[in-house]
């Protein structure tokens, strides 16, 4: 899907070459020069303690891009994502008082049966993504909100809070798991005949589906796994904010989520799937607003910016794949 | 790749329940055909007479004034999303755009009436056209450059009021004011205003020769291509009709409110997508009708009220009710067409 065809013209296959670089390396090439900038004009940029802070930040955003990565890998997106985030955290108070297993168990679940309901609504009803996962972007909240009463609870529990807190040979836990799970979802991609179901699903649905290829379970399967990440996204925040807060977690998720992914070099149009680009575009859209807002440019500028280098990625994208 | 999109888009799954209906007469059909455009209407009117029994409060003329007031504005957006959609596009920018238009609208009060209004018409309509070209010109997908722009928009927004900070006011008694906050029988001007709106858009839908290639556009953009219709100018003046009526709603709301307020407008697309499906229109483009629109609209709005006529339910259920209903909707809208597509 993504070959550049081989009848081209010899000026179209430069041009198309040199958008295909862009468009493979531009957003590494682009977080490398903005590391360099800041290191050179920003004061304590360079500080453990401020990467650290960078990264714990755009951890969340990293674990619901994984997950939307596979779901736009599918031809699909998953609006919700926002909402389940809010939904696990509301459910979170429920069972603490039982301890931490319990009430993240129930949390995760939460994430699961969104994605149950989304990916069957895909898949069986064939209803489109953006439909489907619509329902429960404008639901889901509003049954956060009636499992919270609508309130902000404060989290006492030391066993979640340590999640947000707490460090591992001095990588915060927030960090290690969002990296962890990059590595496991690039090698589910890469590595696993899911992975490749997933790539064939998107690329073609119709011929996955006469090369007997499981298409519905592939389908449900990408939904669950986005809910379950974005259900431990919202435990995480969570966590980080000490208070579990159903109306304001997660808002705009969906959308930072499909900028990182897109970004990162993964076509809206399926059949392929750019994990580590993926964690690399959630990382260009942060350290661009870190590096706005500390040059004393407001959150204005910093969303006018972001808005501009989602346009200039989405351009190159189609570069390469026009003909 | 255009073509290879819209192609995959659209469920592509064998679906075995086909067979089964194309022995049937076409009478039922069309029965799904009507159930599908006017369905959303039957459901409101079902709603609106069980509730009339059940609260006394809802059947007030007060009680419809209110709801009609508060559905005017979204009703605008949501006309302007329709004709998008119908062209096989969506615009996630109308939220931004509509908060975007109110704080321009404030702003511009001052000066009088007219530039109220036409200053953010300009600029809505602007980012519109821009919105249009990406898509039309560049080829760029609906989604990703209209997510661009509820970006845009909303930066935009904060820099003009210094990062939220200021809140610009309508002068007190202007003409503007009356716009928004003036009515007539009760009914406050936006309702008029949406209704006149809702009546042209209907006849250009259904009359015009623009109306004519809109559906053709959603329907295939190939296929009007071919024809030799002019596609990319109806997608861009698609776009552009959507940033002007979601900047008049934004202005007529700022009129209102006496106020340029900045946090509103937020998840607005998303309501605006959901009353355009609710009210038939297929997401995939090529079929739809306004009238559903504004019954979906009016369902959301009505939902909304019930809720906070049962003072005992948390408004948090409003959104529950309104996501359920729109699972419900677009499931048996989709079994519908599968229905009516079957000839």
């Amino acid at each position: 899907m993504t070959d550049v065809p081989i009848t081209l013209a010899a000026r179209g296959l430069d041009r198309s070459r040199v958008a295909g670089l862009l468009q493979r390396y531009g957003v590494y090439g682009a977080v490398a020069a903005l590391l360099l900038f800041n290191a050179v004009f920003t004061d304590h940029f360079l500080t453990v303690d401020n990467l650290r802070t960078q990264l714990v930040q755009v951890s969340p955003v990293v674990i619901v891009a994984l997950g939307m990565a596979l779901v736009i890998g599918t031809e699909g997106v998953d609006l919700s994502v926002g909402s389940t985030m809010a939904l696990a955290s509301a459910l979170l108070p429920l069972y603490l008082g039982y301890g931490l297993a319990p009430a993240l168990l129930l949390a995760l679940f939460a994430g699961v049966v969104v994605g149950l309901v989304n990916g069957s609504l895909v898949a069986l009803v064939g209803l489109q993504p953006i439909v489907a996962t619509l329902a429960l972007f404008v639901g889901g909240r509003g049954l956060a909100l009636v499992i919270a009463d609508g309130q902000l609870k404060q989290i006492q529990n030391r066993d979640l809070l340590g999640l947000g807190t707490d460090s591992l040979l001095g990588i915060p836990l927030v960090v290690l798991i969002a990296g962890v799970l990059a590595v496991v979802i690039a090698f589910l991609v890469q590595r696993t005949t899911f992975g490749r179901q997933l790539v064939a699903v998107g690329g073609n649905r119709a011929a996955a589906a006469l090369a007997g290829l499981p298409v519905k379970r592939v389908l449900i399967g990408v939904y669950v796994l986005c809910g379950v990440l974005a259900a431990l996204a919202g435990v995480l925040a969570t966590a980080r904010l000490t208070a579990s807060d159903p109306s304001a977690l997660g808002n705009l998720m969906e959308l930072s989520a499909i900028t990182a992914v897109v970004v990162g070099g993964t076509p809206l149009t399926g059949g392929s799937v750019r994990v580590l680009g993926t964690v690399t575009g959630a990382l260009l859209m942060q350290l661009l607003h870190a590096t706005l807002v500390t040059h004393n440019l407001h959150d204005s500028t910093a969303q006018m910016a972001q808005a501009a280098i989602i346009l200039v990625a989405v351009y190159v994208a189609r570069e390469r794949r026009s003909r | 790749m255009k073509s290879l999109v819209k192609a995959t888009s659209a469920p592509t799954v064998p679906r075995q329940a086909v067979p089964a209906y194309t022995a049937r007469p076409t009478g039922r059909q069309r029965a799904a055909e009507l159930l599908q455009r006017q369905g959303v209407l039957a459901v409101l009117l079902l709603v609106v007479l069980v509730s009339s029994f059940v609260f006394p409060s809802f059947a007030s003329l007060d009680n419809a004034r209110g709801v009609t007031v508060q559905a005017s504005f979204l009703s605008i957006v949501a006309l302007g999303m329709t004709l998008v959609i119908i062209s096989g596009g969506i615009d996630l920018s109308v939220g931004s755009v509509f908060a975007l238009g109110g704080v321009l609208a404030a702003w511009a009060s001052q000066w009088g009436v007219l530039p109220a209004l036409l200053v953010p018409l300009a600029v809505c309509g602007a980012i519109g056209a821009v919105n249009g070209l990406l898509v039309a010109r560049a080829g760029m997908a609906p989604f990703i450059v209209t997510l661009a722009s509820l970006l845009g928009a909303r930066g935009l927004l904060l820099a003009l009021t210094h990062e939220g900070a200021t809140t610009y006011l309508v002068p007190r008694g202007s003409a503007f004011a009356e716009l928004g906050g003036g009515s007539l029988g009760g009914f406050g001007y936006p309702v008029f205003i949406a209704l006149a709106l809702f009546a042209a858009g209907g006849l250009v839908l259904q009359r015009t020769s623009f109306g004519q290639t809109l559906f053709a556009v959603g329907g295939s953009s190939d296929a009007a291509t071919l024809m030799g219709l002019p596609v990319a100018r109806t997608k861009v003046l698609v776009y552009v009709l959507s940033g002007l009526l979601a900047g008049l709603a934004g202005a007529l709301n700022a009129a209102r409110l006496s106020s340029g307020v900045t946090i509103i407008g937020v998840g607005m697309e998303l309501d605006a997508i959901a009353a355009v499906v609710i009210g038939g229109t297929l997401l995939v483009g090529g079929a739809g009708s306004v009238s559903g629109t504004l019954w979906g609209v009016l369902l959301l709005a009505v939902i909304q009220n019930l809720i906070n006529q049962i003072g005992s339910l948390n408004s948090s259920y409003q959104s529950v009710v309104s996501g359920g209903f729109l699972i419900l909707v677009v499931v048996a809208q989709r079994y519908l067409s599968a229905a009516r597509r079957s000839t």
